[in-house]
């Protein structure tokens, strides 16, 4: 009897997983399937769920063709390329600095000041989006790359501070003292011996930063033109009403979700970490 | 022992550029936008730029497309989030057993969490496209519905579809919180609670739920503001519609500031945003405290 009942749970158990998992992962599978249907098959009604004629010619197309999407598709990947490792670089270096002060230095009105970077990292985008609109087009900033750099750094660099902080603090504080006596001063010791042990903090922040530039929308949606179009906003156009090639929309999809599943998939042990880090301790 | 700079200094200098960048990037544009707010200025008319005072407020206030807009996103905040809590709470409960494949499905589990809004958006528009998406095609093989239908156009389903798109999205990292929150649990708890007799109900109910509670509010509060600003999933799937159904508050103010062109009223509407926000984090913060007295 108590063998059955364990049975049953195992078997449970499998179903809600094969369930889960189905739901994960099906909605981007099918996209993956789309991008490599034929037209024709794309078509079919009812839908063709295992495509007869795999066509990789979607890829070749978006990499090759001179259609102006097309183009504006190929220069969005590059761009927020340039963009998301500039924020990773730049968040890095301002919040690693700020984060170590917060976590061991002693300065009047420390905590007013933590408070205030988590106030700005709470504005919601729209709120500012009109006047930095107004602001960058008196300065001539519209429609460029480094401005877009300097605007998702500023709203990133709060969530990285306050991770790092959290990461220094769990680190002993007898390591840098003891590198102090040996005659380093304070920044010889951030720099041999707190950031070398903070590697993974380091790597996930570096990445969620990545990430979250990537998948930024409105103020590229608003800023951008032409020139310094990201990604998102490429693949936005796809989606628009007077084009309705939706094999080339789930390519587009496809090509701008890769690359944060791969570096997610890849890292994951990482991510993860830094995300439940600040949760569980609550 | 050289000292050289003094603490105090030191920290100055460290954190001196992220008060820069934050100030000229998010500070001073917070404070033109109250500026702005208080002067009737439409783009259409550049060379007409008056004192309004409070109007704008007003205005937008009278206005029922706003309160639609608000009541819309307190509809999506208050649905994707209660869908994400529950989900993400049982697949947490689920991948904390132990099964084979443990590490695979840990690692695949959080792939939607990397899918960025805009494709994420395009996935489910897609899905739910009236003449070739999928859910018509399974729906109608399984016989559930008679015929194909229009679901991005239908004012109940446009808004269900964006909020399934965010669960979606958002249910693994909810998932993999609670997860990290329930490895903290020691076994003893349940084995002593089993021997007291308490079915697995009763044992989530009375140890599970109470010992994961900082996680939950974490969890909640993250999710919400993040929710409240929802933009991408609207302007690719529905674009508001239909008949303003899914017209969020942010998406609101993106149409009245660069479709009307109208810059004051559009700031006026950024600081209403700031009021409700405010707001509701007010109201979290007093519910933090008063968990953490009893």
């Amino acid at each position: 009897m108590r063998r059955i009942k364990f049975r049953l749970k195992r078997i449970f158990l499998y179903i809600a997983i094969i369930i889960i998992m189905f739901c994960v992962i099906a909605p981007f599978l099918w996209t993956i399937i789309s991008s490599i249907s034929t037209n024709k098959e794309l078509l079919s009604v009812p839908v063709h769920f295992i495509p007869e004629n795999p066509t990789f010619e979607r890829y070749k197309a978006i990499f090759t063709s001179d259609d102006t999407k097309v183009v504006a598709f190929k220069r969005g990947i590059i761009n927020s390329f340039i963009v998301s490792s500039g924020v990773t670089i730049v968040c890095l270096v301002i919040g690693t600095f700020a984060g170590y002060a917060f976590a061991r230095l002693k300065f009047p009105r420390k905590n007013m000041t933590l408070q205030f970077f988590l106030f700005t990292n709470m504005i919601p985008p729209i709120v500012i989006i009109i006047a930095i609109y107004f602001i960058f087009s008196k300065l001539d900033m519209l429609d460029s790359v480094i401005s877009l750099i300097l605007l998702y750094s500023s709203f990133i660099t709060p969530f990285v501070i306050w991770m790092m902080r959290s990461y220094f603090v769990t680190i002993p504080a007898d390591l840098e003292e003891a590198a102090m006596i040996d005659g380093c001063n304070r920044i010889g010791a951030l720099f041999r011996i707190i950031i070398p042990l903070s590697t993974p903090g380091l790597v996930a922040n570096g990445i969620l930063a990545f990430l979250m530039s990537w998948e930024e929308f409105l103020f590229a949606l608003i800023l951008t033109t032409s020139k310094a179009k990201t990604i998102t906003v490429a693949i936005a156009e796809f989606t628009g009403k007077q084009y309705v090639d939706y094999g080339l929309m789930a390519t587009g999809g496809v090509i701008g979700a890769i690359i944060p599943v791969l570096i997610t998939l890849i890292f994951g042990r990482y991510i993860i970490k830094g995300l439940t880090s600040g949760a569980v301790k609550g | 022992m050289r000292k050289g700079l003094s603490e105090k200094k030191l920290a100055f200098i460290l954190i001196i550029p992220a008060i820069i960048i934050i100030f000229a990037i998010v500070i001073y544009p917070l404070i033109n936008a109250l500026y702005q707010s208080f002067f009737d200025y439409n783009l259409a008319f550049p060379h007409l730029r008056d004192f309004y005072g409070l109007g704008n407020y007003i205005d937008v206030l009278k206005n029922g497309y706003f309160w639609q807009s608000l009541l819309n996103t307190v509809y999506f905040t208050v649905f994707s989030i209660g869908l994400e809590l529950l989900l993400g709470f049982i697949v947490a409960l689920v991948l904390n057993q132990e099964f084979i494949g443990k590490w695979l499905v840990r690692t695949l589990i959080i792939i939607p969490w990397a899918v960025p809004p805009v494709v994420n958006a395009t996935v489910w528009k897609w899905i739910a496209n009236s003449e070739y998406g999928s859910l018509n095609s399974i729906l109608y093989t399984l016989g559930i519905i008679k015929k194909y239908r229009v679901w991005l156009s239908d004012p109940f389903w446009s808004m269900m579809l964006v909020i399934i798109a965010d669960v979606w999205k958002y249910t693994p990292l909810v998932a993999i919180m609670f997860l990290a929150a329930l490895q903290t649990i020691p076994d003893d708890l349940y084995e002593a609670a089993k021997i007291d007799g308490a079915n697995p109900l009763r044992r989530i109910i009375s140890i599970t739920i109470p010992l994961i509670k900082p996680t939950i509010i974490v969890v909640l509060i993250l999710r919400t503001f993040e929710a409240f600003k929802v933009f991408d999933l609207i302007f690719v799937m529905t674009r508001g519609g239909p008949a303003f159904k899914t017209t969020v508050i942010s998406y609101f103010t993106y149409l009245e500031t660069f479709s009307q062109l109208n810059v004051g009223r559009g700031s006026a509407i950024a600081y209403i945003i700031v009021f409700f926000m405010s707001l509701l984090s007010y109201l979290y913060i007093r519910s933090l405290k008063n968990t953490d007295n009893y």
